[in-house]
């Protein structure tokens, strides 16, 4: 396990190297990716400044929903990248190379590529977050910090791990990835907002199938100490953060199978 | 037992049958035809530890379907295949430690760094000690003359600056067996040598094996012990390669340096026993059978008709010799 996370180490530093040498498209990448979120937020808050707000959700409290997911899929999008891209490494045949190695396929897939421009996406929802608790002028426990933290980690997995079940699709079809960008961009945009707003099988959808509300509608309900129209205790809201981990052994053990299919494939 | 161990290896691929058009392009949307391609049909062989064994066929004839099955990566249909006593890919991780593998068509080294950067992740990779690592770094520096390339960004390297590179990186876990698939293909005459010549002191000096897939045919008379042929997904031919081409190739090829000009039909009318197969201005070339007419009798017809500057005899070029041999096998 450490020696599994050195190496992941290395491969990130290897691909931070290899993006740093040509500094300046680097630069206008992280830019790019910073001004196409904010102006995201932007609309967002246009919207409110004419409604005022989104049901019984004023712009602030919307506002650390949107900054928690919005710095999850960050992480996933920087860390997990390998995985969306996978379907190019499967069609030239350099997947091939990843099973010569003597090392887990997942750990290596991940090492493909680390996309620190992604930092653009974090540094906004951050940016997001931190004003929303500001503007609620609310105290908040370092208990409450650490499950704002845990969340967006778990986060970070969920959404991880449907890049995993994406590029798992990738050997069987290199076409149908659309499929799944569905759930992890749609999904962004769906849990920008308290999950609380949509129509009953779409909250069914993200919290059973895909367990989006636990990366901040859940944790969210407990520290603003909303009461959940679901029913769902706020002590649960505490262990939420789990599911993202669940969620993402789980995809690893479909990726697993996808790898043996490979195995008897090669395509 | 042998190192390798491969009997009746069988592998079918579905391929999705694409016809042209783009009405088909959206049918197959909807429908999909799939053909049968058999592309290892029965084969059998084994290989023993330090042997250093070309495998020869023409594209498509079932050699990287092998490779992939001996290495790990496929799983075949049918048959037995054990590499060291272990079945690949059943026991991937800890088969794949101990193979090292070339792809001539494919890079392993990070294209935007230094060339020293991939061998680290390698170590890391194969979870090396240092003191390892750094003795063999140290020999295949030494041997493959790299030691002005490992801070050049692979993007910067000549391809035999970088197939020298690829294969000390495949080296560096000290493999007791290696696949190089096309090792050769596009280098110059140079680099050529210099990756022969490594291969053959790393089979001889270290005893590793080597199994080398290749369309260069200087580089199985260099370095193979034994070649298989493989046409078709079978095993056609398999012994060392003088004794299989000798089959097709008994003729024996004569270079003569005429003083003046013949025509063809001239020559032949003068020569029997012997057939011209090209005239190139005062050179002319003859394929014989040393069975059926001795050199030094051909010879001696030849002088007595013609006025000699020089003659050299030789083999026929393997390259012709092959692809004969590949169109006597139908394949």
């Amino acid at each position: 396990m450490r020696d599994g996370i050195r190496l992941y180490l290395r491969y990130v530093s290897m691909s931070l190297r290899s993006q740093l040498q040509y500094p300046a498209s680097f630069l206008m990448l992280v830019v790019g990716n910073l001004a196409i979120t904010g102006i995201e937020f932007l609309t967002i808050w246009a919207l409110f400044s004419r409604f005022g707000s989104l049901g019984e959700w004023s712009l602030p409290e919307v506002a650390l929903f949107y900054g928690m997911v919005h710095m999850a899929f960050a992480i996933s999008e920087a860390a997990a990248r390998g995985f969306d891209i996978l379907h190019r490494q499967v069609r030239s045949g350099d997947f091939d190379r990843i099973l010569l190695r003597p090392r887990s396929t997942a750990l290596q897939v991940m090492g493909l590529e680390f996309q620190l421009l992604r930092v653009g996406r974090f540094a906004q929802g951050l940016v997001v977050l931190r004003w929303g608790l500001t503007s609620l002028k609310m105290s908040i426990t370092f208990a409450e910090l650490l499950l704002i933290v845990a969340a967006i980690i778990g986060g970070g997995l969920l959404f991880s791990g449907l890049f995993v079940l994406q590029a798992t699709l990738s050997f069987w079809s290199v076409d149908s990835l659309e499929v799944v960008n569905l759930t992890t961009y749609g999904g962004v945009e769906t849990a920008q907002a308290p999950i609380s707003i949509y129509r009953g099988y779409f909250r069914s959808f993200f919290t059973w199938v895909i367990p989006l509300a636990t990366i901040n509608y859940f944790p969210l309900m407990a520290i603003l100490d909303h009461a959940d129209p679901l029913g769902i205790p706020h002590w649960l809201s505490w262990l939420s953060p789990l599911a993202g981990l669940v969620f993402f052994v789980l995809c690893l053990q479909v990726w697993n199978f996808g790898v043996r299919h490979y195995h008897s494939t090669g395509s | 037992m042998a190192q390798i161990v491969v009997q009746d290896l069988r592998k079918a691929f579905k391929v999705a049958k694409r016809e042209a058009g783009l009405w088909n392009a959206f049918r197959g949307l909807v429908k999909r035809e799939y053909t049968h391609v058999q592309a290892l049909d029965g084969v059998s062989f084994e290989i023993e530890e330090g042997e250093l064994v070309g495998y020869l066929g023409p594209n498509g004839a079932g050699k990287s379907t092998t490779i992939k099955i001996l290495s790990g990566i496929l799983l075949p249909d049918e048959g037995i295949c054990q590499v060291m006593g272990r079945i690949p890919w059943q026991e991937r991780i800890d088969h794949v430690r101990e193979i090292g593998v070339v792809f001539g068509q494919r890079s392993q080294l990070w294209w935007d760094l230094p060339v020293i950067d991939s061998f680290e992740l390698l170590r890391d990779i194969y979870r090396l000690s240092s003191a390892d690592y750094r003795k063999t770094l140290e020999k295949v520096v030494d041997t493959l003359e790299l030691t002005d390339l490992l801070e050049v960004p692979v993007r910067q390297l000549s391809l035999g600056q970088r197939m020298r590179c690829e294969l000390a990186a495949s080296l560096l876990h000290n493999p007791k067996l290696l696949f190089l698939d096309e090792p050769t293909i596009g280098l110059d005459a140079v680099s050529k040598l210099v990756v022969r010549d490594f291969v053959k002191t790393l089979n001889e000096e270290q005893g590793t094996t080597v199994i080398l897939t290749t369309h260069d045919m200087d580089d199985i008379e260099a370095l193979c012990s034994r070649v298989m042929i493989i046409g078709r997904g079978k095993i056609l031919a398999r012994g060392k390669l003088k004794d299989i081409t000798r089959e097709v190739a008994r003729e024996r090829r004569l270079v003569v340096e005429l003083d003046g000009d013949y025509s063809k039909e001239y020559i032949r009318s003068q020569v029997p026993g012997a057939e011209l197969v090209k005239l190139e201005g005062k050179q002319a070339h003859f394929d014989f059978d040393p069975a059926r007419i001795s050199p030094p009798e051909l010879i001696a017809n030849i002088s007595a008709r013609f006025q000699v500057r020089d003659l050299l005899i030789e083999n026929q070029p393997i390259d012709e010799v092959i692809s004969r041999l590949y169109g006597e096998l139908h394949i």
